[in-house]
């Protein structure tokens, strides 16, 4: 309406579908909260890999000796102790993020500090039960 | 949907640096977002210097400096400058808030400042907040009633009133919702953590009388489930009100009238 009753010559040369769409991601300020989230996205991915790493061992061990053996060597070079590391960090992160949303969940812990909080906690717990688990198997073996 | 890069007419490019204000001993660097819908051209920043010794303490005080001293083409929106129209949102220092109430002092180095984010740019740091408004308007934010009205007011105990604090404040200004990367990414369905505010705000009203059917129109994957908890929303807000701790009451709601 207002457009149509403008002059030609007055009205802005880019229209309102042609705007540009203002910087997000790229300036804001990065959050815990947030970097937490996304995390929890990401770490929420890795374990559909590492499930398939987990089914992938188990055939092999239901097929031969061989192909477990073939199995067990990946995982246990040290190429395969890193991933498996990394399979353990995400799993215990998922896990942990989990929990914190369980709590978000019923409403509490969403004030400042206590988000901060648990956005530290689902990190701190997360590399905690990660190297307890990695220490344990090392000490066990 | 997730897009990580800006589209080509609105990737940034290097502006104009201005000139530094005769004899100032006292210099704050400002880096400012600027677009022309006139000059066919993608958006700039421009650096400007402002005299701290002849300008006000807030971001805001500085802005019109730049544009009353500097550069009259600076376009941005602003009114009360006490923090109670919520005209000067924009993203000072990486982060959502009003220019009028954030003290340069607070801000080390130059001060950054972008329009609210992942929104159409009418010009410089003015954005188009057309899609809220008709989001907010969705959730019907007045007061429904089917029983006659009273001779005078529809009465509200205190308690029942204080329950309304936290959230009557809110001054619609987009800073959470801008702030929300679900609603950067589903902004088009998902309504936003300022609407979802609102709707909360009505929601739990003594005096309104359609619980059920707001509740009906908040119950959809996206309008109101599109919260993932990621909480920029409640670091945001220039109020230091809660809309993530508002949208979990609303999805609770949900829960205990299907119980």
């Amino acid at each position: 309406m207002a457009e149509a009753s403008t002059p030609a010559d007055k009205r802005p040369r880019v229209s309102a579908a042609e705007r540009p769409l203002s910087p997000h991601l790229q300036i804001y300020r990065p959050m815990l909260t947030m970097m937490m989230s996304i995390t929890h996205r990401i770490t929420g991915a890795a374990l559909y890999l590492g499930s398939l790493l987990l089914v992938w061992w188990l055939l092999a061990l239901a097929t031969d000796a061989r192909a477990f053996q073939f199995a067990t060597d990946i995982l246990t070079s040290w190429f395969g102790r890193l991933v498996l590391f990394g399979f353990t960090l995400a799993l215990f992160t998922h896990f942990m993020g989990g929990l914190r949303h369980f709590v978000w969940d019923t409403g509490r812990g969403m004030e400042h500090p206590q988000r901060e909080w648990l956005a530290q906690a689902t990190l701190v717990g997360g590399v905690g039960l990660t190297l307890l688990v990695w220490i344990a198997a090392y000490a066990l073996r | 949907m997730v897009e990580l890069a800006l589209p080509k007419n609105s990737r940034l490019t290097a502006g104009k640096s201005w000139p530094k204000p005769a004899g100032a001993a006292n210099l704050k660097e400002f880096r400012i977002y600027r677009w022309n819908p006139d000059d066919e051209a993608n958006p700039r920043i421009d650096t400007y210097w402002v005299d701290r010794d002849d300008c006000g303490p807030m971001v805001l005080d500085a802005i019109i400096w730049i544009k009353n001293k500097v550069d009259p083409t600076l376009t941005f929106r602003r009114s009360c400058r006490e923090g109670i129209c919520g005209s000067c949102a924009m993203n000072i220092d990486g982060t959502n808030t009003l220019a009028c109430t954030k003290g340069m002092d607070d801000i080390s180095g130059a001060v950054k400042i972008y329009p609210l984010p992942h929104m159409p740019v009418v010009k410089d740091l003015v954005p188009d907040l057309t899609r809220l408004y008709a989001q907010h308007a969705s959730i019907e934010p007045w007061l429904h009633t089917d029983t006659p009205p009273p001779e005078k007011e529809w009465r509200q105990s205190p308690e029942d009133r204080a329950r309304l604090d936290g959230l009557y404040e809110c001054i619609l200004c987009a800073c959470c919702s801008t702030s929300c990367p679900s609603y950067w990414w589903n902004g088009d369905r998902y309504l936003g953590p300022a609407v979802l505010l609102q709707a909360y705000r009505w929601l739990i009203d003594s005096r309104d009388e359609a619980t059920g059917e707001r509740l009906d129109n908040l119950e959809d994957p996206f309008r109101l489930y599109r919260c993932h908890t990621i909480m920029n929303c409640a670091k945001a807000c220039p109020k230091g009100l809660n809309p993530a701790k508002a949208i979990a009451e609303i999805k609770n709601m949900m829960l205990a009238r299907q119980v």
